[in-house]
């Protein structure tokens, strides 16, 4: 293996951990990350040799992304949490409390262009021009949707939280 | 205030929490913060929700990263992607004629440069397809071990032996002959008094290539350690854990190399 696919294969767990976040289950967000390599390995002579390998490689993921959503293969808002997110939110709750599986569950009820700008920045601390790249926006945009995002993340937490259950539109 | 320096406030804020704010403002702005005990609050809350978010998804950090991610598979052949499709194919029974296909295509892929990987790959599809066998595990039984060790030597064109495991509680069950993208490939199949399965594949290496450090990669519940040695390269699969997988292909490796 050379040393510039060895150098892909570096971003692979952040790549998996931040795709896990967006789509919330395991077999779907390593599909992701699959085809984000697979383009990513067939267009490795593209990448700008000293630009941003990381960025690249997000960016590659993001245009996947928003094509099967665009296709309607993901449905993330309806899809029940499934075992394996479950579980991953049962061992945190295990630490810190209820708060982590309402957090799984704000998350994928936020709409989309918040849940990318919150998790590339607070999640896979990308800087705000890397998230303005990635996501092809202006940065204002980004800081923006970050604000609003967080905010509505928080909001939506807080709906979640027992006992005071309220309805989510 | 007005509306700008509001929205320049805000993204202070935000960019305070991120770490993203330069060293001179971000000692102005711990300044205002300190006497705005509200904004205090939402910059706390706003950290916390960054560290919930690592904690919840920080695991997927450790998770062995599964095979095909690290391979630079060619995308026109997508054999398959997780253990459980796999087991679907095997089920259905066309995975022996599919797969000695695709190894064939991608053998010609692979002339170039034959990644170690592969050799766990294919030892991974070897171990799922066998290990569940009750009736055939095994084309030669460990009866006639003598007479396996050397007939599949002879097919490898290379002096392979089948090591020792009894004091690791491991009997050899027996092996077989497959085809692998480098010719002619052998497994050897272990049992416990428990009936948990191990088995060792090894295959010949077209290149001279003399790297023994143990390498791991995982696909479903199957485990692989896998390493080259001289022209050889060999692969433990079994479906435990890691670090109990590494002693056994610590015996392994001592018991080819006493």
């Amino acid at each position: 293996m050379s040393k510039t696919e060895a150098r892909i294969e570096e971003h692979i767990p952040s790549l998996r951990r931040y795709a896990r976040a967006l789509l919330g289950s395991r077999a779907p967000a390593d599909d992701l990350v699959q085809d984000t390599l697979e383009r990513a390995w067939g267009r490795f002579h593209l990448w700008r040799s000293g630009s941003d390998l990381r960025a690249w490689l997000f960016t590659i993921m993001h245009n996947l992304y928003v094509n099967q959503l665009r296709q309607g293969n993901y449905m993330p808002a309806t899809v029940p949490l499934d075992e394996e997110a479950w579980k991953v939110s049962v061992r945190a709750a295990q630490e810190d409390g209820l708060e982590m599986r309402d957090l799984m569950a704000a998350l994928n009820r936020l709409p989309e262009e918040f849940r990318e700008v919150v998790l590339l920045v607070g999640l896979e601390q990308l800087r705000y021009e890397e998230v303005a790249q990635v996501l092809d926006i202006p940065l204002g945009t980004v800081m923006s949707r970050l604000a609003r995002g967080r905010e509505r993340l928080r909001a939506l937490m807080s709906a979640t939280a027992p006992p005071t259950l309220r309805r989510i539109k | 205030m007005n509306r700008e320096s509001r929205n320049l406030r805000e993204e202070d804020l935000h960019a305070y929490v991120d770490g993203q704010l330069d060293a001179a403002r971000q000692a102005e702005f711990e300044d205002w913060l300190a006497a705005n005990p509200a904004e205090r609050m939402r910059v706390e809350n706003l950290q916390k929700q960054n560290a919930m978010l690592h904690a919840l998804f920080d695991p997927v950090l450790n998770e062995p990263v599964p095979i095909a991610m690290q391979q630079k598979t060619p995308s026109r052949w997508k054999p398959f992607r997780t253990v459980s499709q796999l087991r679907f194919a095997a089920a259905a029974g066309w995975m022996v004629l599919g797969g000695a296909i695709g190894w064939a295509m991608h053998g010609k892929d692979a002339t170039k440069s034959v990644a170690p990987l592969a050799l766990a790959q294919q030892a991974a599809i070897a171990h799922v397809v066998y290990t569940p066998e009750v009736l055939h595990p095994v084309e030669v039984g460990a009866a006639q071990e003598a007479h396996l060790v050397k007939w599949l030597s002879k097919r490898l064109g290379a002096d392979i032996k089948a090591p020792q495991l009894g004091t690791i509680g491991y009997e050899l069950v027996g092996g077989r002959l497959l085809p692998s993208n480098s010719g002619p490939a052998a497994q050897f199949m272990y049992q416990d008094a428990r009936g948990q399965r191990l088995t060792l594949y090894i295959r010949t290496d077209a290149r001279e290539q003399h790297e023994t450090a143990f390498r791991y990669a995982q696909e479903g519940k199957v485990g692989v350690f896998y390493w080259l040695d001289g022209s050889l390269g060999y692969a433990l699969s079994g479906e435990m854990e890691r670090q109990q997988l590494l002693l056994i292909a610590e015996t392994v490796y001592h018991g080819l190399n006493p």
